[in-house]
């Protein structure tokens, strides 16, 4: 099926917030294996990725190892059948659907409900 | 918590402080019993056996024991600065200085140890320390930086030579005076002195045996200038360190009329109880009920295990412990276990010793041959198993233990050897049985696993070869073949990969994952390990598989590390670094005044590098490409830096100008550097060309190392720095420019083809069957008959170079990426800040540890996102 052109237009991706749901950009500047970061209006910053089956995920883009905002730039991978991104700094992983570190269990960040809308 | 929840008090947070509280959450006392502890020092429990670590760079965080998490989850109330000051065992009270005042049920005493300074004059004076505390070192460090060029330690014993190492580290023309007639006299016999002696004097270090410190010699301005000795000279020096044994803190103890041995420690019996049943002590502050007090770690996590046990009423106790050692610092190998004096009834010793190389072994055995202690000096390869085997008569004579490889056909021992009994990491007491069942019962399969599963190997360290071994073997005996695949995606090593890559002319990674990956793996996302190391294998082979070059072009976009994906390398607060190619380190003034000029208008910090060129550093990842607009502009391209890749052929000047050379040195070195560069690779390359054979550009340390000759060049492989370093090996001697390029061409692309993933052609080398003589013969004289396909690989990659700076800048599109925020591209990073450092900047790294934190969400999923903030990894 194509899509009208106004439909892609039309889609954005979203985060689910405290007070709603935050539009962050257009679908297409998510690059499958690959993140970017966002910034939300209270100053927080999102990790975004996508995968190549097109699902979305979302967490904090703080690596609480270190402190810098650069989760957005690990890679992702698969690890036992769940998505993770390992950091670009220390590489320890975090699953993109828990938040969970898979490298210690007393670690992890905050996810994000993300929609395509 | 309700009021008549029993208290537990422990005074001192150290490491074996730390471990009682660690014993106490496993056993799911710290949910039953108030906790409280009070903790003298201002930071809470590190790691006191990697103190000296400290002057290689790891800093006070990482040597924390402690985590905030573990503290608050435990809900452990902990007084940092705030040491016990009375004890009032009749009120069950304990007062801390601030006037802290804390009832118990249970009081536990880990007050460790002071070091001991003799009672010479002037010990007191500034610029003496001793050598205990993160604070001591500090203080050492400082002082050392501002105003000493000399510094000596007292006192040869173990924690010396690590002093002595640290004052070495900072610089410091350093000595060594001990009183004893040999260096480590507790450790190490007669023999073993003297092989230590002459190794550590090799280094540079100066050492005074059995001489005396009769006074500190104190300047006009009450600073230290020098020492006398107990033979008449004075001993010129800045800075003193006082390494002459530790005392027990036993005061407490003694102030409130608990036992104390005659030469000090809170006397205990075997549950670590003291006279007051209600009181223990634990760690260096006890006199163990085997009449010792013990200043190893290991033994004090074993008493605190038993009273932590005490507490929850199981049976447990500590009688004695043993004594091995392993000096970790300067270089040397020094071990001693067991008996190593000899002091029991009837033994008898067996002696290797070497002095030209500073070898020397001694085991003790038994009366029916069981070897009961040891020392090692020089090479203490064989600790993990000889101390293991400590108790049981080893397998094979014991002759053939101490020999050194290539003598009298020895046999290497491996821990299969060993008994499940034998304690395989002294620092947790971990037997090899342990190990064996986390492989076999908790299916652990890496050392990491086994690490995590069992605490073996993350004390000193020095057990974690044999722990490798021992995964291997016991993976291998429960017939699971030893995994030597790539990662978890894909069961071929990286040469499988890159002959898979090449024959199938495969250009990309899902291609290859889903039709060669392995079952589990076959239609997922592949991880962090194989994505770089397969888009490597694309990038290197592109031209003749048909790949697109540019790393970062559609899916090899995805494959690549942050460094590569942003043609920069990441530093620690989020910000990049910039190198541009300087080829060979030659460099017109105009570049330098580019270079100047960049970094001023864009305020980058500036250093010269270790590989003959400038890295500008704290670029936000926005300014890169303005950064590089203005670069490329001027004429410089990419330097690779972040890549594995080529990255510097360093140059000495040669024959053009210095009088010594014999060849154009700085035109080789060029030359080479703009035909490898770009050349993806298993890990980076490096190379350097010297002029003569006074070797000034170091090529002998090289992956590939020029040296000149009369009569051409010589060529060097497989050298490395870094960590551990090895000399190159010579390849072929005497080459034209032709034939060394050709031979370059043929190595570097067989390298490439049968490397490991992150292999050094150092290791590589070491590894592969045959050595270098295999390489020599594939190389030099065609072995395998495919020179030819080596070298047309190569001369593809030299033609399809492109500068991928000048490509990205070029393309809008590919400059998309180059923002902080996808949402804001014009808002810079606010985490990223710099303060003001030496004239220049450096990171704001407080910013960093506070930062900002995620709030609890009431939109992100519930009950997932109540993690505290990670501190550094253990
Ligand atoms: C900048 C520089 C230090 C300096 O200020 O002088 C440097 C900086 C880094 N080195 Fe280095 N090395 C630098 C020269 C060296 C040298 C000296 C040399 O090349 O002559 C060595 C020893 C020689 C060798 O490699 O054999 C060296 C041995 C290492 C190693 C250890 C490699 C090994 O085989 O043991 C690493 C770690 C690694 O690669 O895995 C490393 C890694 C690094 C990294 C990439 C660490 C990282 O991932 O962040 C640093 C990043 C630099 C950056 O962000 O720009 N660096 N590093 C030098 C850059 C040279 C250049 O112009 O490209
Ligand atoms: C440089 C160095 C290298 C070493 N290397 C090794 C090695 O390789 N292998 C090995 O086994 N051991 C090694 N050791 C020894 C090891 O560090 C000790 O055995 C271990 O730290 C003992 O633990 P502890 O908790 O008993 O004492 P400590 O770690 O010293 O802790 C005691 C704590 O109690 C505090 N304290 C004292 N009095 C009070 C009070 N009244 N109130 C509150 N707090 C108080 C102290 O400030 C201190 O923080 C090394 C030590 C040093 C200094
Ligand atoms: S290596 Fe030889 S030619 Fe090069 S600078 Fe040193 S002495 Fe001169
Ligand atoms: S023996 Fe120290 S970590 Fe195992």
């Amino acid at each position: 099926m194509t899509l009208a052109p106004e439909t892609t237009t039309a889609l954005r991706l979203q985060l689910l917030l405290e007070d709603g749901w935050f539009t962050v950009c257009d679908p297409s500047l998510l690059t499958p294996g690959r993140g970017v970061a966002a910034l939300l209006p209270d100053g927080r910053q999102v990790a975004l990725f996508t995968d190549r089956a097109g699902r979305t995920y979302a967490v904090d883009n703080r690596d609480p190892f270190t402190g810098a905002a650069v989760l957005s730039r690990g890679l992702t991978g698969t690890h036992r059948g769940r998505p993770f991104v390992a950091s670009p700094l220390l590489k320890q992983r975090f699953d993109l659907e828990s938040g969970r570190c898979l490298d210690d269990d007393a670690v992890g960040v905050a996810v994000y409900e993300v929609r395509a809308a | 918590m309700s009021m008549d929840t029993p208290t537990i008090v422990l005074v001192g947070h150290g490491m074996v402080g730390q471990r009682f509280l660690e014993a106490l959450a496993e056993r799911g006392l710290t949910a039953t019993h108030r906790v409280v502890v009070l903790c003298e020092e201002p930071r809470p429990a590190y790691d006191r056996v990697q103190l000296t670590s400290y002057f290689s760079g790891r800093t006070p965080e990482e040597l924390s024991l402690t985590e905030t998490e573990f503290i608050e989850e435990h809900g452990i109330e902990l007084h940092l600065g705030d040491p016990a000051e009375s004890i009032d065992r009749a009120a069950r009270k304990v007062t801390a200085r601030s006037g802290l005042t804390v009832a118990y049920d249970t009081l536990v005493l880990a007050t460790g140890s002071y070091p001991f300074v003799p009672p010479v004059p002037g010990k007191d004076a500034e610029g003496c320390f001793v050598y205990r505390t993160i604070e001591d070192l500090l203080a050492i460090e400082e002082y050392a930086k501002a105003r000493a060029t000399t510094g000596a330690v007292v006192g040869g014993g173990l924690l010396g030579l690590e002093a002595a190492g640290a004052l070495k580290g900072l610089g410091l023309s350093t000595h060594i005076v001990e009183f004893a007639p040999r260096l480590m006299p507790v450790q190490v016999d007669e023999g073993g002195g003297a092989a230590l002696l002459r190794t550590i004097e090799d280094m540079g270090l100066t050492v005074h045996t059995g001489t005396g410190t009769q006074e500190i010699v104190i300047g006009d301005d009450g600073a230290v200038t020098g020492m006398r000795l107990s033979d008449g000279s004075e001993l010129p020096t800045d800075l003193v360190v006082f390494s002459a044994g530790v005392r027990p803190r036993d005061q407490l103890a003694r102030d409130t009329g608990l036992a104390v041995g005659e030469r000090g420690g809170i006397t205990v019996d075997a549950q670590c109880r003291t006279t007051d049943p209600r009181v223990f002590a634990i760690g260096e502050c006890a006199l163990a009920s085997d009449g010792r007090v013990y200043g190893l770690v290991a033994p004090g996590y074993e008493m605190a295990e038993t009273v932590a046990a005490t507490i929850a009423a199981d049976e447990a106790s500590f009688t004695g412990a043993d004594l091995s050692t392993k000096l970790k610092l300067l270089g040397v190998d020094v071990a001693s276990f067991g008996d190593a004096h000899g002091a029991s009834a009837g033994c008898l010793d067996v002696v290797y010793a070497d002095s030209r190389s500073g070898t020397y072994k001694k085991l003790v055995i038994g009366r029916d041959g069981e070897l009961l202690g040891g020392i090692l000096v020089g090479d203490a390869e064989a600790y993990g198993t000889l101390r293991a085997l400590t108790g049981s008569v080893p397998p094979v004579a014991p002759e053939q233990l101490v020999l050194p490889a290539g003598a009298g056909a020895p046999v290497a021992l491996g821990p299969s050897a060993l008994p499940d009994s034998a304690v395989i990491c002294s620092c947790h007491n971990v037997t090899k049985g342990t190990i064996r069942g986390a492989v076999t019962e908790h299916s652990c399969t890496t050392v990491p696993e086994v690490k995590k599963c069992t605490k073996a190997g993350t004390g000193c360290g020095s057990c974690v070869k044999v722990l490798g071994q021992l995964v291997n073997d016991e993976l291998e005996a429960s017939g699971v073949e030893v995994d030597h695949g790539l990662c978890g995606c894909f069961g071929q090593t990286r040469e499988e990969l890159y002959e898979i890559v090449l024959a199938l002319r495969i250009t990309s990674y899902q291609v290859l994952l889903d039709r060669h990956g392995r079952e589990e793996a076959r239609g997922g996302e592949g991880c962090e390990i194989c994505k770089p190391a397969v888009g490597s294998i694309i990038a290197s082979l592109a031209p003749t598989i048909g790949a697109d070059g540019y790393v970062l072009d559609g899916e090899q976009a995805a494959l690549q590390d942050t460094n590569d994906h942003f043609l920069a390398n990441l530093q620690r607060n989020g910000s990049y670094s910039i190198v541009p190619r300087i080829p060979g380190g030659e460099i017109t003034p105009e570049k330098l005044i580019v270079i100047g000029e960049v970094a001023r208008d864009f305020g980058l910090y500036t250093k010269i590098t270790g590989g003959q060129r400038i890295d500008m550093f704290g670029a936000r990842v926005e300014q890169l490409p303005l950064i590089w607009a203005r670069l490329v502009d001027a004429g410089f391209e990419s330097g690779h830096a972040y890549g594995k890749s080529l990255r510097t052929v360093k140059s000495c000047v040669g024959q053009t100008w210095c009088r010594y050379g014999v060849q154009d040195s700085v035109r080789m070195a060029i030359d080479l550097e703009l035909r490898y560069r770009g050349l993806r690779s298993p890990h980076k390359l490096k190379s350097a060309v010297s002029g003569c054979a006074r070797e000034c550009a170091e090529a002998q340390s090289k992956d590939f190392g020029v040296i000149a000759t009369s009569n051409g060049w010589n060529l060097y492989v497989g050298g490395n720095g870094g960590a551990t370093p090895r000399h190159a090996d010579l390849l072929a001697q005497d080459l034209s420019d032709a034939e060394l390029v050709r031979l370059i061409d043929r190595f570097l692309m067989f390298y490439i083809r049968t490397a490991d993933r992150l292999e050094r052609t150092s290791t590589w080398l070491e590894r592969i069957p045959g050595g270098l003589d295999h390489v020599r013969d594939v190389v030099v004289h065609d072995s395998l008959g495919i020179c030819e396909e080596l070298e047309s690989l190569m001369s593809a990659h030299v033609a399809n170079y492109r500068d991928e700076w000048a490509e990205t800048i070029n393309h809008p599109e590919k400059l998309a990426r180059f923002v902080s925020f996808v949402n804001a591209p014009d808002t810079p990073d606010p985490v990223v800040g710099f303060i003001p450092e030496r004239d220049q900047i450096k990171p704001d790294l407080p910013l960093l540890t506070i930062g900002t934190r995620p709030q609890a969400l009431g939109s992100a999923r519930a009950g997932e996102t109540s993690f505290l903030e990670g501190s550094a990894q253990r």
